[in-house]
């Protein structure tokens, strides 16, 4: 389960007229499960639930979490850590639905090979196998199937793991959407690391590895109702040989994430929040490339707000952050590393933005969706 | 595409900053009308860089804000038919209806669809030929153009499965509507530069010497919104109420005469009711006579549909300028973006929810 960090209790706490739906549909089974509180807006699954924002987030407090009962061991990070005969694994799995299945720079199996290999490397873990369990939809080609799986053949040479184990369903046509890819991975933590986002603390700088939005912009360029002319391909990358170049100088790298959905916005307020420290950025140092930002202006997104699928943010004492700049920028997906801001005792849980003319805004959590606005 | 960075130019909003700095020796209340400049404002802190005393107030030119409530439940009635695709611009989708949004409706099996141009929606028409598609047209003078070529070519071609459901607005009636209301406190107006570039400045002059303020035409950019401030402070500082353009670049005195010539021949000036304002005459869009059977109202006969605002939402004073977003009692209580009781909570370009995602209280970024 990719972590989430607990939000305020949910609730109804000025008797708002919460939505009429209540009444059109059956309520939930309450004796299903055990909910400690209303599920807000909506008795369905909604878009925004897979967001990677609030919804998400509500969605595994108020939901996954009670239901599962004393099942339930979730930390907060990309990956589960545990100990195992004396080794420490990392554990993770990851779904891809990308829609388009082929994009800029990339497709649905570099994804579900990458994503999962990053969510290890979060962990500081160096991944070592993956499985992959595939939905497919009655009537997909094979021959786009078979692009997909060398797709994630290549991913995986190229990242070093062995996919070791799988699973094929397949579900009539109009249940499905083409293809869904799910991939599972476990990689081995070297003693002494000790990478969480909890440990993120006042005095800490906030070191990006490179451009961030250009995946998520690669992506909403050729969806269908979207489509927009952009040079912008996805940085999907495998992250593991950066961390591990990070490590190798010694620095004491606190907390890790790969921004993907919900960006760095999401990133940095899970970490806030998770470990009780403010973030504050200089809006004028995070590296966006013209082609993200002009996307970002046409569409109405905020770049903080886009998805990564191969860059990083590190949580990294200020003693040890040259070091840990340097080493990034010579390895070829942290060339271009660089701090954006730092971890403050004020504020705790709130991430702000010092902007380019000289005042302070939020970055939010992002809600759900990102929505392209009217005009 | 550029022009996006030199307008956000550090060292030039300085200048421009030490100029009204300068300038500025008493209060003024400047409103911004359009909910654009109210995003930039909020989201480059540019209120907190003005001298004390100079208040902006924000306007009524969030076109999802303003979209009344039956409009927003036709839309959930129209979308919960199974032969119905609606399309509609993607921040329609979480604005709540009476009951529930069209999230909702597309959660439960309803075909809803975020489109980026109106003709894309024609052309799901045409590749759908057995389904009813309808665009959810929303929006001030800057979407009708759009919306209007595509109803005209939907004529042209003989698309009869196509069909818009219309609840556009104009922005002059609303802006003497506020300047008119005795409460109204708005020194000087930043004009909406989008709207302008369409429709021209024409409607502004004679509101300027009637109700004695300045208007900037203002672009959208944080160095436009300095120049529109510059040249309002300018004017109230010496006395005079006049109409200036400070978006040239994008605003001809005429507008653009192609997309008036078709708007004219396509839509008809109708009394629109405004969300959280109330019904302002003359004041909105609906399809000519030529056009009616285009008109997904009467063709799904959603017309007879009415709705009521929640009674705790004080989103009409917000958008009148009357009231700040975090002035409300329940700003971030009842009402946040995941529980809007609200539009103006919902927009990315609300009022309040660019406070609500650039300010809270006790952060760096609250000046109250």
């Amino acid at each position: 389960m990719r972590g989430v960090p607990p939000l305020p209790p949910a609730g109804n706490p000025r008797g708002r007229p919460v939505t009429g739906l209540v009444a059109d549909v059956p309520p939930p089974d309450a004796g299903a499960w055990t909910c400690p509180a209303p599920l807000r807006d909506s008795p369905t699954v909604v878009m925004g639930h897979g967001g990677g924002g609030a919804l998400s987030a509500e969605l595994v407090e108020h939901l996954f979490l009670p239901a599962f009962g004393e099942a339930a061991d979730a930390g907060l990070g990309d990956s589960a850590v545990v100990a195992v005969a004396g080794a420490r694994l990392a554990f993770t799995t990851d779904s891809s639905v990308v829609r388009p299945m082929w994009f800029p720079g990339g497709s649905i199996g570099e994804l579900a090979v990458n994503g999962t290999v990053n969510d290890l490397a979060m962990a500081g873990a160096t991944p070592l196998v993956l499985s992959t369990a595939f939905v497919l939809e009655e009537g997909t080609a094979l021959a786009d199937l078979g692009r997909i799986a060398e797709a994630m053949g290549v991913a995986a040479r190229s990242a070093g793991v062995r996919l070791v184990t799988g699973d094929t369903k397949v579900v009539d046509r109009g249940s499905g959407d083409g293809v869904f890819v799910t991939t599972a991975g476990i990689g081995v933590l070297a003693d002494g690391v000790d990478i969480r986002p909890e440990r993120s603390a006042p005095g800490d700088v906030v070191i990006v590895s490179g451009d961030l939005g250009v995946h998520g912009i690669a992506v909403l360029s050729c969806r269908e109702g979207l489509a927009f002319g952009t040079a912008v391909e996805s940085d999907t990358a495998p992250l593991h040989g950066l961390v591990a170049a990070m490590l190798a100088t010694g620095a004491d790298v606190h907390a890790l994430r790969d921004p993907t959905r919900g960006g760095l916005a999401a990133s940095l307020n899970e970490i806030g929040r998770a470990a009780g420290v403010g973030i504050v950025l200089d809006e004028r140092r995070i590296p966006v490339p013209g082609e993200v930002a002009d996307a970002c202006g046409l569409l109405g997104l905020d770049p903080l707000e886009v998805a990564n699928e191969g860059k990083l943010v590190a949580m990294v004492p200020d003693a040890d952050a040259d070091r840990v700049l340097e080493a990034m920028r010579r390895h070829p997906h942290g060339h271009g590393a660089t701090v954006v801001g730092t971890c403050v005792a004020d504020h705790p849980g709130m991430v702000v933005a010092r902007t380019g003319l000289g005042g302070t805004r939020v970055v939010d959590l992002p809600v759900g969706e990102q929505l392209p606005r009217i005009c | 595409m550029r022009y996006l960075e030199e307008f956000a130019d550090p060292d030039l909003a300085r200048r421009l900053l030490d100029r009204i700095h300068a300038t500025v020796t008493r209060p003024w209340a400047i409103m911004e009308v359009c909910g654009g400049q109210t995003h930039a404002i909020i989201r480059h802190g540019i209120d907190q860089l003005l001298p004390d005393g100079v208040e902006l107030i924000h306007g009524p030119g969030c076109p999802v804000c303003v979209t009344p409530l039956e409009s927003i439940d036709r839309a959930l009635a129209i979308a919960g038919r199974p032969e119905v695709i609606l399309c509609s611009f993607g921040d329609m989708l979480r604005v709540p209806g009476s009951r529930e949004d069209l999230f909702g409706v597309k959660s439960r099996g309803g075909d809803v669809r975020v489109v980026y141009s109106p003709l894309d929606a024609l052309q799901l028409a045409r590749t759908n030929p057995d389904r009813q598609v309808v665009f959810f047209a929303v929006g001030f003078e800057t979407t009708a153009p759009a919306n209007a070529m595509t109803v005209h070519q939907a004529d042209r071609l003989g698309i009869g499965n196509f069909s818009l459901l219309v609840s556009h607005v104009l922005v002059p009636p609303a802006v003497a509507a506020v300047l008119s209301s005795p409460s109204c406190r708005v020194d000087a107006l930043l004009a909406a530069g989008h709207v302008c570039s369409v429709m021209g400045t024409g409607a502004y002059g004679p509101l300027a010497e009637r109700y004695g303020v300045p208007i900037v035409v203002t672009g959208f950019e944080p160095l436009d919104i300095l120049e529109g401030l510059r040249q309002a402070v300018d004017q109230l500082e010496s006395g005079r109420h006049e109409l200036v353009n400070a978006y040239p670049r994008a605003v001809p005195a005429e507008g653009n005469r192609a997309a008036r010539a078709l708007l004219r021949e396509v839509f008809e000036v109708t009394d629109r009711t405004w969300r959280g304002i109330g019904v302002i005459t003359a004041s909105g869009w609906r399809l000519s006579e030529r056009y009616r059977g285009f008109d997904a109202e009467l063709r799904f006969e959603v017309g007879g549909i009415d709705a009521v605002e929640p009674a705790a939402c004080r989103s009409g004073e917000v958008l009148q300028g009357l009231i700040k977003p975090d002035e409300c009692g329940e700003f971030g209580r009842a009402c946040t973006p995941r529980t809007p009781l609200g539009a103006t909570m919902v927009s990315s370009e609300g009022a309040c929810a660019a406070y609500h995602r650039y300010r809270r209280p006790g952060t760096p970024g609250d000046v109250r």
